[in-house]
């Protein structure tokens, strides 16, 4: 209170230096000239008085208009306009001209014929080798381990220091198709480099957010042995339709259904999330779900065609902080 | 077809054998190809014009076989069978009066005559990345690859390159530097040669001196430059590198003079347009980007649905600019006209224009007088 009656003092004095005729007519507080600005006060302490003052009128007068058009909406009955859907950045999103149309000849025949083609057309089964960088500590291990019961035909290798490129030849020879190698940084995972493995390419991810089984809450019991199911979400573009098909390739053509487990990567606002889950349906229109195993959220650095080659391969795409990222509606998956 | 062709004028070579045309002034893009000829084994991998007036493309494919594709009429008219894939990829076309230059990867450069099947046969070793060919002295070739330093070849003398290039000495930890040309220029109007290698060098090379190793050398990123193109404009040559990066470098001080911003892949095909200051680029990204020389803008940008491998831009673009030429004209015009228009009116207030012009000048001496005063006394002090 004391406040508020030293504010209305030296603002009163404003009013007198400026010399204009404010009339105080029934109006709950004083009258500012109207180029005035709450900035304008060199009192932190009344400043931000008049700020917080300031964001109660505003909000006031917004739900006294939400009652407004909530009572209006209800008088109207049938007739009202449809509800105005809120804008959110993904229904913002610039339209990416590398969306794929699923009519699209020439496209079906770049994905029928990429590096892939091998895994779709069953000619190969999946085979995974799963590393880490040099020397890893216990949270990457145990990541490692538990990417292993969720991805079936895996294989954890220490790395030994060995250079990948001396690693890829002999992953080629005894039949692997990809090779995952998890960086690590200050003990804890932050990188993943997928290689498709004959000739295929290499996806550079930055992964974060990773959370191992026993940090997950109210969660079901290990995963079984079954191949589980796979689902990819929002892959649109050509960018999007190459990484959506080499996860989908890590596992193998038939899923077990009778296992009841699923793999998703959720593609949203270019960030894959990856959750694996048990489903059981209670009828036929409800369904529960568990969330098992390791939880994390990956983003695309860079894509690489060929076998891993950071210095003298040639990239497919690069992401570019700078050129890419200047708008917040645009996205490349 | 042909209309549709007639009025391309950047022609692009992709992944899956379909030779794109694209019209910049209409913004459209399209594919020519014959009737079975989307397959990998089609893969475009060189590309050339077929003659001077720019009405026929040549295409060489992975399989071997080399296409002419008429503009005027708008299909494939004629195959050929250059050699098979065991001799690895096509790394160079070229044509001259009466016959077809193609190199592969295994080092076999081939002269093939119009109507004889004889050819007569080089080898310029093995690891070829690129062969091109001086566009003022048609029979001079050079070639360069990976562990294969730039050579020249006269082809009236196939047996001996007239010029072999050194390498550069010894790095600062007494290192051999190693070779790898990646592209080839030739710079219009005199005998040098530039080259772009995949240490992400630039070495610019003059055999008409006695100096065999380069005359220049220039770093450009991290990241091997694949492609090379030298500008309209002399002193200036654009190159890029696998991680998409284009840059215009200053060849009389092997400065970076500017980059060209948006690709996202590899550049795989780099032309600068013969007259104007356009360069077209294209790359693993699938996407066609025309930027200005001059101001490092993006002009054009197309998408393309396969990864593309070669680019030829014609001297066509001229349309574009002539239209824009003629509007300035247009409008130049117009104001002449308003001039007339205000000239014939009376003016009116002609001493009040006067004296006001009296006035300014009478400030900006005493304002001049002011300012002279002051830098005397600043002497003085």
């Amino acid at each position: 209170v004391k406040l508020v009656k030293s504010d209305e003092a030296p603002v009163q004095e404003m009013e007198q230096a400026e010399g204009e005729e404010t009339e105080k007519k029934s109006e709950s507080g004083p009258c500012f000239p109207p180029t005035f600005s709450v900035s304008e006060i060199k009192n932190k302490q009344r400043r931000h008085s008049m700020f917080l003052k300031l964001k109660e009128e505003k909000r006031k007068q917004k739900l006294e208009l939400k009652k407004k058009k909530k009572k209006e909406r209800k008088a109207l009955g049938d007739k009202a306009p449809p509800k105005e859907v809120p804008k959110t950045i993904e229904n913002q999103r610039i339209y990416d001209e590398t969306t794929v149309n699923p009519e699209d000849e020439e496209v079906a025949f770049d994905e029928g014929t990429d590096e892939f083609s091998a895994y779709f057309n069953r000619l190969t089964n999946p085979k995974v080798l799963i590393t880490t960088s040099d020397r890893p500590r216990g949270r990457t291990v145990r990541f490692c381990e538990q990417l292993a019961t969720v991805i079936p035909h895996a294989h954890v290798y220490y790395r030994r220091g060995l250079a990948l490129k001396r690693v890829i030849p002999q992953c080629v020879s005894r039949g692997f198709t990809y090779l995952m190698v998890i960086n690590e940084d200050r003990k804890v995972p932050n990188g993943l480099v997928l290689c498709h493995l004959p000739d295929g390419p290499t996806a550079h991810f930055k992964v974060s957010n990773v959370r191992l089984r026993k940090e997950m809450k109210r969660r079901g019991k290990d995963p079984t042995e079954h191949v589980p199911e796979v689902i990819l979400n929002n892959f649109t573009t050509r960018l999007g339709h190459s990484i959506g098909r080499m996860f989908a390739a890590l596992f193998p053509h038939d899923p077990q259904f009778v296992g009841r487990q699923v793999a998703t990567f959720h593609n949203q606002r270019d960030f894959i999330f990856f959750r694996f889950h048990r489903y059981i349906f209670k009828n036929e229109k409800k369904v529960g779900i568990q969330e098992l195993g390791p939880r994390f959220t990956l983003k695309l650095r860079s894509l690489q065609k060929g076998t891993f080659d950071s210095k003298f391969g040639e990239y497919e795409w690069v992401h570019k902080r700078h050129e890419m990222d200047s708008s917040r509606r645009k996205f490349h998956l | 077809m042909a209309a549709k062709s007639q009025i391309c004028s950047v022609w692009l070579g992709s992944e899956t054998g379909i030779l794109k045309g694209v019209s910049l002034t209409k913004k459209q893009a399209f594919n020519f190809c014959e009737m079975s000829c989307m397959s990998r084994d089609q893969e475009v991998c060189v590309m050339a014009w077929g003659d001077p007036h720019e009405s026929e493309v040549l295409v060489g494919s992975v399989n071997g076989t080399v296409k002419t594709f008429s503009t005027d009429k708008g299909i494939f008219t004629a195959t050929r069978e250059c050699g098979d894939p065991s001799q690895g990829r096509f790394t160079g076309l070229a044509v001259t009066d009466s016959s077809m230059i193609t190199c592969v990867e295994s080092g076999l450069l081939k002269v093939w005559k119009e109507g004889s099947t004889e050819t007569a046969e080089v080898n310029v070793g093995n690891g070829v990345c690129r062969m091109q060919q001086n566009q003022s002295q048609r029979h001079r070739v050079a070639t360069g690859g990976k562990e294969n330093p730039l050579k020249v070849w006269d082809l009236e003398r196939p047996d001996k390159p007239i010029f072999t290039a050194k390498n550069v000495a010894h790095d600062w930890l007494d290192m051999r530097v190693p070779v790898w040309v990646r592209d080839i220029g030739f710079i219009p109007d005199s005998d040098k040669i530039v080259t772009c290698t995949g240490h992400h060098q630039v070495c610019v090379y003059d055999p008409s001196t006695p100096q065999r190793r380069p005359v220049l050398e220039a770093q450009f990123g991290e990241y091997p430059l694949t492609a090379l193109s030298l500008p309209a404009s002399q002193g200036t040559v654009v190159v890029g590198n696998s991680h998409g990066e284009l840059a215009i470098l200053d060849l009389r001080k092997g400065l970076v003079c500017g980059c060209l911003k948006g690709l996202a892949g590899a550049v795989r095909g780099l032309q600068c347009h013969p007259s104007l200051p356009l360069v077209a680029s294209c790359g693993l990204d699938r996407f066609l980007r025309v930027h200005s020389l001059e101001d490092r803008s993006l002009q054009h940008k197309v998408y393309l649905k396969s990864r593309l491998n070669c680019v030829l831009l014609s001297s066509r673009e001229l349309e574009s600019s002539n239209a824009d030429v003629s509007g300035d004209v247009e409008e130049v015009k117009a104001e002449e006209e308003e001039d007339e228009v205000w000239d014939t009116m009376e003016t009116v207030t002609e001493k009040s224009k006067k004296r006001a012009a009296q006035k300014d000048k009478a400030t900006a001496t005493g304002v001049d007088g002011e300012k002279k005063r002051k830098l005397i006394k600043k002497k003085v002090m």
